[in-house]
């Protein structure tokens, strides 16, 4: 669609409100659209490039429509306080209308930290110009310059005489005023965040402990089956008889067969649970070509060639330069596994056909992702698909899928009864996205003065997001193969996004290999690094980390069991310093303690970030320590939270979050960067308290108890 | 086998016919209708479908209405009175104990019934008795904080 519109900012406009223009009513409307860079893949053209809009009705409340989703980060509290603050209303003046492809503005989804930073000052451009919008519409009513007012809890008044004043919803009766702010008034508002800052609860906190807050598997319609639906044994598998007879037979149970899809649906799901069981089908099964411990090789042999995605000076000249020189090179190969996204709601959605619409209540990441997939099995036009988004049960990429919402649409319409297809968690981990395997080899060499003169990384299957070099080797190249959505020949199942995919492994293989370098050079790990990186913003939370975690510096290992790692992702520097203790007996790494200094530009919910911290850190101790998912060929192996560990009560360390303030710089992602660095600092712990280097993920006790004895 | 059964659910009679080897969890979510109870897992592995019976925490996924009959049973939506949070409840509140919220009425379900139990628990104790309790949105070291705040204020009421 092309651009029929000059946006100036705060002219009243006319687009094409078509859907939602009827909703709206009267009142007064800002529409969101700018064309800044980072917003364009956001942007798909509906209506134009609008991005959110918020309107103030006639009775004073203001709404905001946001084709966001709430999965517990607290966007919905975060996105509101900006735009309250903006307004100069009280939070509980205000709605929010998060993900529902009715109603909101069309959005590519939540995901990468980039709800607060892109659609923050996106919101708060639009609040802004609705105050401009409401201020000068009481200057003409109460008859006062412009200067004398102020505005307040959704009312304006004039300075030092506060009975003359008029609500916001006096201002908005009987008028129809849409405005739209563009891209410079949000550039505007993300240098210039000046109200921000202060703590707020969660808006859904209230909800959510009382059991009212509603997720997908929590919606309710009448006549509603849930369905269960015939899953092969392992990934690749083919069918090849199927018998129904036994199900069919059963009382009240509705069986669908359609080209792949074979599912029995019954009012009670235990009942579906039970029709299931008794569906008899046969499959053949593929030969398994790799498993959890072949990985590694399997992708190193068939690892496409690599691309160069970042480079400076000659790496490989440089290399053998310093190997015919004597000096040390550092040849390191670092390997991850699969991680599953396990969040606790499992991918649940609910769908009703009436009058050739279906809508589509569904745990997703990306409801505007989910409609045009769900109109193309249906065979729909995509305005006749509707998807709203409950609150989400965890998402961390993994709800970027959207399988549940097809499956459920789709047999909606073949039984023409509301339809709700809840993934048992066996369905969960076996349909995940995984976070893929992945290999990095890192070679690097050390020059006499203590510098690093040379950097060769190349990663298999991560992608390259946190692979920045950072330090300063003067030769120095990263490469890449296989992206991580090389799906199909490379990996026996579904990968995609998990939070900050790939940056984990990344930095894990980066900060190894940094240590190890410091560790040889027989210097400390924080000043070697601080020694080696002339970046001022990864020096500043390294910095900070350590010496909050009382960093005792001296070459490593020094027996105490303190590590270092730093990492960027999403704008945001984290750097953590840790404490761990090993037990040598059983192998178990007991973290004790996590310091994470964190720069994320301009603050906007200091409560909120600290939140997500901790969240990042108790997270990330699964991925560094025990998971791992097991796998011969397409048969996952770990189906269940018995085998499959995350972490628990137990495992919790002292968390401490430093916000390193970086007030000149708009606010950057802060969902994600925490988690990034923990397998780096632990793995640098470990060494640090045992004197071995490990070069795998995760550091479960086994592995550790096997390198110890060894 | 169907028949009839009979308990208190948040302090209020229910009678049901129906199959007795259903699990408490469905019949909560479907015919009772109270979907605070969350399904994590269906295999007693997770905790999010806490519930208490006669004041123990119960895992409503693994437990067969026959075993509830004559019993009183409370769900997350039977802690506040007269729209006064349970402090349990306010204490999830005020320390942020929460993220995306899925396993909070499991979780508070579980600490409700410590309560019952142990008034004044230490803080091993606590994070011994939420174990088994999963979240994963990392929101533990919060929770254990408001159990804790809650057991100070009194939180067995
Ligand atoms: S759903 Fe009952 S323990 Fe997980
Ligand atoms: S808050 Fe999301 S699983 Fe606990």
């Amino acid at each position: 669609m092309t651009r029929s519109l000059e946006i100036e900012e705060g002219a009243s406009v006319e687009v094409d409100r078509r859907t939602f223009c009827k909703l709206l009513g009267g009142g007064i409307v800002v529409l969101v659209a700018t064309r800044a860079s980072d917003l364009a893949a956001q942007q798909r053209g509906y209506p134009e490039d609008l991005n959110a809009y918020l309107r103030i009705d006639p009775e004073g409340r203001v709404t905001i429509f946001s084709g966001k989703i709430e999965m517990g980060q607290g966007v919905q509290t975060s996105l509101a306080q900006m735009a309250a603050e903006e307004l100069r209303v009280g939070l509980d003046q205000l709605t929010m209308v998060m993900g529902d492809t009715d109603l909101c503005p069309w959005d590519a989804g939540t995901w990468g930290s980039l709800s607060t930073r892109i659609f923050g000052p996106a919101l708060r451009a639009a609040a802004a110009e609705a105050r401009t919008v409401l201020l000068n519409l009481a200057a003409d009513r109460l008859g006062v310059p412009l200067a004398q007012l102020e505005a307040a809890r959704g009312v304006v008044s004039v300075k030092g005489d506060a009975r003359r004043q008029v609500s916001y919803g006096a201002l908005a009766k009987g008028q129809a005023i849409t405005r739209l702010v563009g891209e410079k008034a949000v550039l505007r508002a993300a240098a210039d965040f000046d109200v921000m800052g202060r703590p707020t609860k969660r808006l859904d906190a209230r909800d959510k402990v009382t059991g009212r807050a509603q997720y997908a598997g929590d919606v309710r319609r009448p006549g509603l089956l849930h369905a269960r639906l015939l899953r092969p044994p392992v990934h690749g598998a083919t069918r090849v008889s199927l018998d129904l007879a036994k199900a069919k037979a059963l009382p009240g149970v509705v069986v669908v067969e359609e080209g792949d899809l074979v599912a029995v649906l019954h009012a009670d799901p235990e009942r579906a649970e039970q029709a299931l069981a008794a569906v008899d089908a046969r499959w053949t099964l593929p030969e398994p070509a790799f498993d959890t411990e072949s990985v590694g090789d399997h992708f190193t042999k068939h690892a496409p060639e690599p691309e160069v995605r970042e480079s400076r000076g000659d790496a490989t000249a440089a290399l053998a330069a310093a190997k015919a020189a004597g000096d040390r090179v550092f040849d390191v190969t670092y390997r991850t596994g699969y991680v599953a996204h396990a969040p606790i709601e499992p991918h649940t959605a609910v769908a009703e056909m009436k009058d050739g619409r279906v809508t589509v209540w569904a745990g997703t990441q990306t409801p505007f992702g989910a409609q045009p997939r769900i109109a193309q099995a249906l065979g729909l036009d995509e305005k006749a698909v509707r998807v709203v988004t409950p609150f989400v049960g965890g998402g961390f990429g993994g709800k970027a899928a959207v399988g549940q919402a097809v499956e459920a649409a789709r047999l909606a319409k073949l039984t023409g009864r509301p339809v709700m297809v809840a993934w048992t968690r066996s369905e969960e981990f076996f349909f995940d996205t995984f976070d893929p395997a992945a290999v990095v080899r890192v070679a690097s060499a050390l020059g006499a003065d203590g510098r690093i003169s040379a950097w060769d990384y190349h990663v298999i299957a991560a992608g390259t997001r946190a692979a920045e070099i950072l330090y300063d080797p003067p030769d120095a190249r990263v490469r890449a193969s296989a992206g991580r959505n090389a799906a199909g020949s490379l990996h026996p199942f579904a990968v995609g996004a998990w939070r900050a995919p790939g940056a984990g492994t990344n930095v894990f293989a980066r900060e190894s290999q940094i240590d190890l370098m410091a560790a040889a050079a027989k210097e400390d790990a924080l000043a070697f690094r601080l020694r080696n990186t002339s970046d001022a913003r990864a020096q500043r939370v390294l910095k900070v980390a350590a010496e909050r975690l009382g960093w005792r510096p001296g070459p490593g290992p020094t027996g105490r069991g303190q590590g270092l790692a730093v990492g960027i992702d999403s704008g945001t520097y984290c750097a953590l310093a840790v404490e761990v203790r090993v037990d040598r007996a059983s192998g178990a790494i007991r973290v004790e303690r996590v310091v994470a200094a964190q720069d994320m530009g301009l603050v906007v919910n200091p409560q909120g970030a600290t939140l997500q911290v901790e969240g990042c850190v108790t997270m990330g101790l699964g991925y560094v320590l025990s998971e791992e998912l097991r796998f011969r060929g397409g048969d996952v192996l770990d189906r269940d939270f018995a085998t499959y560990t995350i972490p628990q009560f137990s495992w919790l360390p002292q968390i401490e979050v430093v916000l390193v303030p970086n007030d000149g710089l708009a606010p950057q992602g802060g969902g994600e960067p925490a988690i990034v660095p923990m397998g780096g600092a632990i793995a640098n712990a470990v060494f640090d308290a045992t004197g071995v280097r490990f070069h795998r993920l995760p550091l479960t006790p086994e592995r550790v108890r096997a390198a110890l004895a060894g | 086998m169907q028949r009839t059964v009979r308990f208190r659910l948040n302090g209020r009679p229910v009678l049901l016919e129906t199959d007795d080897q259903r699990s408490l969890l469905w019949v909560l979510r479907t015919d009772l209708e109270l979907t605070g109870t969350k399904y994590g897992c269906g295999e007693g592995l997770c905790g999010s479908c806490t519930v208490g019976v006669d004041g123990r925490a119960v895992r409503s996924c693994a437990t067969p209405l026959a075993e509830v009959d004559g019993r009183e049973v409370v769900t997350i939506e039977g802690l506040e009175r007269d729209g006064q949070l349970h402090v349990l409840q306010q204490a999830f509140v005020d320390h942020d104990a929460l993220q995306c919220g899925y396993c909070t009425p499991g979780m508070i379900m579980n600490a409700w019934a410590l309560l019952q139990r142990q008034p004044r628990p230490t803080r091993a104790q606590i994070a011994a008795e939420m174990e088994g309790n999963l979240c994963r949105c990392g929101a533990h070291r919060r929770i254990l904080a408001a159990i804790e705040d809650a057991a100070a204020r009194g939180g067995v009421a």
